[in-house]
């Protein structure tokens, strides 16, 4: 009988884990293939053959320029955007156990944003200057916003609508600086208000290649105490989890990843929401959303950024696409969650 | 009995004369600092205008720069006032329907809704008349306020503040991102998406204003002679039926007041939020929650703060200007964030 149960215990745990592996799989499969989808159709069609031959670095007249400086910069910063927003959104909403707790509704990327546009507009810096300056915002931003919802512990909803108000205050200051920038570029203004890659560089994507590599190591690296922390605080300690300092940790880890890709790309309105809710459903409560969600945040990112281009029947930038996507979500996720309570 | 009541009945119609003798004052001052305000939004502003120039331009002559530029601030001024009243008294009046202290036009939802609306009615069905924007900029806010009021109350509890709240601020979260979507492809309007994600006064002409009038009139009407239900409502619902209230026809009237106001507003103006969080609350603090004294101060009130903030942008960046829905951002979310931690939450 004890054998049994301990048997279908074990194979539960083998199917979920072979379920969890195939998904991950299929994602970045997915990834990849919109990676090349997105290097090979722009205007014109590139063969696959003489992308390859670029990406080895032949020179080749015309490919060599709309493959390699148009559309290379901008699909590895899909990527990279994607797969920031993605993991760092889903880390806020297992840590704060709410899926409308993802940076992007509670102000942490209105804040990063508000600082580059500062950075970039008022002090006319660029380069990884402004990243450091957007994730040192966004976490003056996640503070301010935990601090002012501690009260007698801290409540989801009271923490959502603090961050709101202060994603109100900060989407202000970023309209009032690029209305009165000296030439105020519509081009500019939309990935700062909604997140864009266009006229993306490659030597953007190192800053965010090295939040990438060091935030989202650490919190994979901690993906098992976010799993504790998931259960609460109370049972995170009983199971060994230093709840304050493992929070704080993951805090920093999600908010770095988020700023320095708010930094590059904008913040592209809902990714961070949506990949999130998306990988739960597709990888079910049991296993950890932290990697799908990732790979779902550059599918988005990509897709988005080829629909807005491409398939719709005048361009966007990327932001407007997963914007209009995640509107109606963000709608259907309120009535869920007072009709039923929270959780993703 | 009679004789053991009269004193104290005696000393309490003194107490409401006293305070009313309060309200009248404050509301003397009140109307005292909207006339100064107006007076210094037509005489402030990018410009430096002489004192003649400004008696010659409100004389109606437009001879030099000056005059014309006085000119131009006088509708301004009067988009000001209108609009500040309408966003305040429908911030009252909502407070007062939904027993919400978050309750605003801005936070509910309601502006977006209407900007939406009129965003997709000139980009979809070629709507140019301002009288058209008014018409799909109250459809907007209808359907925005039925439906955030739909969501907000689904589940345990019923429509509670925090509730209600989250489910108006992401409705707007959700409409502003679509009003970028909707009026994007548009380049001749582009320029414009600004104006339909953050109000302001700058380009108010008195031919954009007239048209909104009759529906900002009929809106101050309804809301104003909605006092009493209003405070009936306060008591709760069940105490007002048993004072014979009909709760369901005072809510709905009372929101039609509100919605018009918003509506009208937010198709001169674009959304302009946390005005009718803020000014309602200030005005308790001065007169008190009876509504018959509350309604009419808001609307001086918002008149006042959106007054205020036009000016104030207009010396603060000049010679830019600051859109007043910048500002009112800036000094109603602090608030709103104050009121947010003093409500009791349990868990979602």
């Amino acid at each position: 009988m004890v054998s049994t149960s301990l048997q279908t215990l074990i194979a539960n745990r083998r199917r979920r884990q072979r379920r969890y592996r195939s998904v991950v799989s299929i994602l970045a499969l997915l990834v990849v293939a919109l990676f090349a989808l997105s290097l090979a159709i722009g205007q014109t069609v590139t063969p696959p053959l003489e992308v390859i031959r670029v990406l080895l670095g032949e020179q080749i007249g015309g490919a060599s320029f709309t493959v390699g400086q148009l559309r290379l910069p901008r699909a590895v910063m899909s990527v990279l955007a994607g797969l920031s927003f993605g993991l760092g959104g889903v880390t806020f909403q297992l840590m704060l156990r709410n899926p409308l707790a993802s940076p992007d509704i509670i102000g942490i990327t209105s804040g990063a944003s508000a600082a580059a546009v500062f950075a970039i507009i008022v002090l006319s810096l660029n380069g990884p200057i402004v990243s450091i300056i957007a994730v040192v915002a966004g976490l003056g931003v996640s503070m301010l916003v935990y601090g002012l919802s501690l009260r007698n512990g801290v409540a989801g909803t009271r923490l959502i609508l603090v961050g709101i108000g202060i994603s109100a205050m900060l989407e202000s200051i970023i309209a009032y600086i690029l209305s009165s920038a000296p030439a105020w570029n519509l081009q500019e203004a939309m990935r700062w208000l909604t997140g864009s890659v266009n006229g993306a560089q490659l030597g953007q994507a190192i800053p965010l290649l090295a939040s990438l590599a060091v935030f989202g190591g650490l919190l994979l690296s901690r993906s098992r105490d976010l799993e504790a922390l998931r259960l609460g605080d109370d049972m995170a300690s009983a199971l060994g989890v230093g709840v304050a300092r493992t929070r704080m940790l993951i805090m920093v880890a999600a908010v770095g990843m988020i700023a320095s890709a708010t930094a590059v790309s904008g913040p592209i309105a809902f990714v961070a929401f949506l990949s999130g809710p998306i990988a739960a459903r597709i990888v079910g409560s049991s296993s950890s959303p932290l990697v799908p969600a990732a790979l779902i945040g550059a599918v988005l990112v990509l897709a988005g950024d080829f629909a807005g281009q491409f398939l719709l029947p005048s361009r966007y930038p990327v932001g407007v696409v997963t914007g209009a996507l995640g509107a109606p979500y963000l709608i259907y996720l309120i009535v869920r969650v007072n009709r039923t309570g929270s959780a993703l | 009995m009679m004789t053991d009541r009269r004193p104290d009945a005696k000393h309490r119609i003194s107490a409401i004369a006293l305070t009313n003798r309060n309200r009248a004052l404050w509301l003397a001052g009140v109307v005292a600092l909207l006339a100064a305000l107006c007076a210094l939004s037509v005489t402030v502003g990018t410009r430096d205008v002489s004192w003649s120039d400004i008696t010659a331009a409100l004389a109606g002559r437009t001879d030099n720069l000056g005059q014309a530029a006085v000119a131009l601030r006088i509708p301004r001024t009067l988009l000001g006032v209108l609009a500040g009243a309408a966003l305040g008294l429908a911030g009252a009046v909502m407070q007062g329907v939904t027993r919400n202290p978050l309750a605003d036009p801005g936070i509910l939802g309601v502006n977006m809704g209407a900007s939406l609306a009129v965003v997709i009615g000139i980009v979809w069905f070629q709507i140019e008349t301002a009288g058209a924007y008014i018409w799909w900029a109250i459809a907007g806010a209808a359907l925005a306020a039925v439906f955030v009021y739909t969501i907000g109350s689904l589940g345990r509890g019923g429509a509670t503040p925090l509730k209600l709240a989250l489910a108006g601020a992401a409705t707007s979260v959700a409409f502003a991102s679509l009003v970028i979507a909707v009026v994007l492809p548009r380049a001749d309007i582009a320029g414009g998406i600004r104006s339909w994600q953050i109000g302001g006064i700058g380009g108010a002409t008195s031919e954009r204003i007239w048209p909104v009038l009759p529906f900002l009139a009929v809106g101050f009407a309804i809301s104003l002679l909605s006092a009493r239900k209003l405070n009936l409502l306060a008591l709760g619902d069940e105490l007002a039926v048993g004072l014979g209230e009909r709760v369901a026809f005072a809510r709905a009237s009372a929101s039609i007041g509100a919605i018009l106001l918003c509506g009208a507003s937010t198709a001169v103006c674009g959304p302009i939020g946390f005005l009718g969080l803020v000014v309602p609350h200030v005005c308790r603090l001065l007169v008190g929650i009876d509504h018959r004294w509350l309604l009419p101060f808001s609307a001086l009130g918002g008149a006042c703060l959106l007054i205020a903030a036009d000016v104030a942008g207009r010396i603060a960046a000049r010679p830019a200007e600051i859109d007043v829905g910048i500002l009112t951002a800036l000094i109603g979310a602090p608030v709103f964030i104050w009121i947010v931690r003093r409500q009791r939450v349990r868990e979602l």
